[in-house]
């Protein structure tokens, strides 16, 4: 297929169809509008089922019976929308079952604003709802890449058993882009549904059952427990991060998704000026690529986190770089997006002055 | 690296988006990379329409354009808002059947075009933007009168086809203009 210049949500919703999602549940939101309406007038050509919920906790819910029943399905929305959606995705962690969702994330808290931000990094990274889980979380930077995660995020759905989500912002979702949708193959050695509600004809007679109450504790233990041993294999083998130009790099930014391409911009300007600067992007933000720091720990002497929050990835990299260097944030909210310029200045009062 | 920064701005139905779209379609077809980015939300409810197009031969970073090449202003609120926007030496591009005033700068170069009269002579004011395009496409060189031609064809589809015609003559009085008034 030929490049197309898509809008980032039409892609996300086009990769998702490719990747053999037929069922999409959802409630309108700006700025995602785009994924639902693709959705409604493309999935009824394929045999699929578009429905818009009464609410987003109809939805969510309506998304855990599809993937109960072994679907390949989706919901989409924004931040003030996911939040509504947390029990669902707890439930539905809880159960162990697929699915992907989407959060174009717009600013908060409450109502907010529908401009892009990324503040929903803790929302998304540590669970969000309540109880012991995680979901996967995939965050674009581009919209090639926004098409291809997508399609990655219903394979790691469904080899591990467990929400995933795909985290971009409202720029992501507006922005138009080329992008080429390749022809789809499932991920090898992913495992069959043998645990889906489809009816006793297909189980030989055997009930099947979908559940997240233990009332035993022991039990309760031993099944979260399980669940834990899929997210250690998870953040052994599914983290994903690029490096640019960190090799010689003095200061090196660590940013995600929309920032990381401001950062981008910020760099090229800084080399003409004769800075070295780097960049760290996390793919995923769950599991968060805490390998890639020590050799970049090494070789820079400070590192500059640029987020569209007040700082929460921030704590990640704390972490991370556990106090061997020094780290400064920079961050823009509400709805602001930075310029390259403004984190240009940032890395010259970092380094002493214009092109120090 | 070449790298075409522009901002197209005026009111919701002026075809704003659409300049930005076929710019954006014409250098994707040229194998370059390209953004489109539209303003949405508050200022889209406002009743006035923007959209910021890269088009580079680079990797694009951040798609917000602040130092224009190009400013594209349809009405006067947005040479108002956009004029500070073009870098030095480029271009500032006035929609002077709407925008009584010139441009407070004057490290720019500038050009009032009134595109709805050229419209109206080719048949119909809807087809000012693409009159506006043509110019553009006279002074920047960013894409290829070609690949424009193409894009424009694409976008249409086969249920437009009849309005290619008076697009295309609407490109071409743009094209026309610019270099009459250039030369």
């Amino acid at each position: 297929m030929a490049r197309k210049l898509m809008k980032g949500n039409e892609a996300i919703a086009a990769a998702a169809i490719n990747a053999g999602c037929r069922h999409f549940f959802g409630y309108p939101i700006t700025p995602q509008n785009e994924i639902p309406e693709y959705m409604s007038r493309e999935l009824p050509k394929v045999g699929g089922v578009y429905l818009q919920a009464e609410s987003e906790v109809a939805a969510i819910n309506m998304v855990y019976g599809a993937a109960g029943a072994g679907a390949r399905v989706l919901t989409s929305s924004s931040s003030p929308g996911i939040s509504l959606m947390q029990e669902g995705i707890s439930y539905i962690a809880g159960a162990e079952l697929p699915c992907v969702l989407v959060n174009i994330m717009r600013a908060g808290p409450g109502l907010g604003g529908v401009q892009p931000a990324q503040a929903d990094y803790f929302q998304a990274t540590r669970g969000g709802g309540h109880g012991d889980y995680h979901v996967v979380v995939l965050a674009p930077a581009n919209l090639q890449e926004a098409a291809d995660l997508t399609q990655l995020a219903f394979d790691l759905a469904d080899k591990y058993r467990n929400p995933v989500m795909v985290l971009a912002d409202g720029m992501i979702g507006q922005l138009m882009e080329p992008v080429e949708l390749s022809p789809y193959h499932p991920a090898a050695g992913l495992p069959p549904k043998d645990w889906a509600t489809t009816g006793t004809a297909q189980s030989g007679g055997r009930r099947r059952i979908i559940n997240s109450l233990y009332l035993y504790p022991d039990q309760l233990e031993q099944h979260i427990r399980a669940i834990f041993a899929k997210y250690a294999e998870i953040e052994r083998t599914e983290v994903r991060y690029e490096l640019h130009q960190c090799d010689d790099a003095e200061v090196v930014i660590v940013a995600y998704g929309t920032t990381s391409r401001i950062a981008r911009s910020a760099i090229e300007k800084c080399r003409r000026l004769g800075l070295r600067v780097g960049l760290l992007r996390p793919i995923t933000l769950y599991p968060f690529p805490f390998a890639a720091f020590p050799p970049v720990i090494e070789r820079a002497k400070m590192f500059l986190v640029v987020e569209m929050s007040m700082g929460q990835m921030l704590d990640d990299v704390k972490i991370a770089v556990a106090g061997r260097k020094p780290i400064s944030f920079y961050g823009r909210t509400g709805g602001i997006v930075p310029t390259p310029e403004e984190v240009v200045k940032q890395v010259q009062a970092l380094l002493g002055g214009p092109g120090a | 690296m070449t790298e075409a920064r522009i901002i197209v701005a005026g009111f919701g139905g002026q075809g704003i988006l659409m300049i930005g779209k076929l710019l954006a379609h014409a250098g994707m077809m040229e194998g370059k990379q390209v953004t489109w980015l539209p303003s949405y939300g508050p200022e889209m409810r406002g009743g006035t329409a923007n959209c910021n197009v890269i088009i580079s031969d680079d990797l694009i970073g951040a798609p917000i354009v602040s130092e224009a090449t190009c400013v594209i202003a349809m009405n006067l609120p947005s040479l108002d808002r956009f004029e500070s926007s073009v870098q030095a030496g480029g271009w500032l591009l006035l929609n002077s059947s709407l925008i009584p005033r010139s441009p407070a700068r004057h490290d720019v170069q500038t050009l009032a075009i009134p595109v709805n009269e050229l419209a109206q002579q080719q048949g119909s004011q809807r087809v000012a933007n693409v009159v506006m395009l043509g110019v553009y496409l006279a002074v920047s060189q960013a894409v290829q009168k070609a690949s424009l031609i193409a894009a424009i064809e694409d976008v249409l589809g086969p249920g437009k086809r009849h309005l290619l015609e008076i697009n295309l003559r609407a490109l071409d009085a743009g094209i026309a203009f610019a270099t009459k008034v250039q030369v």
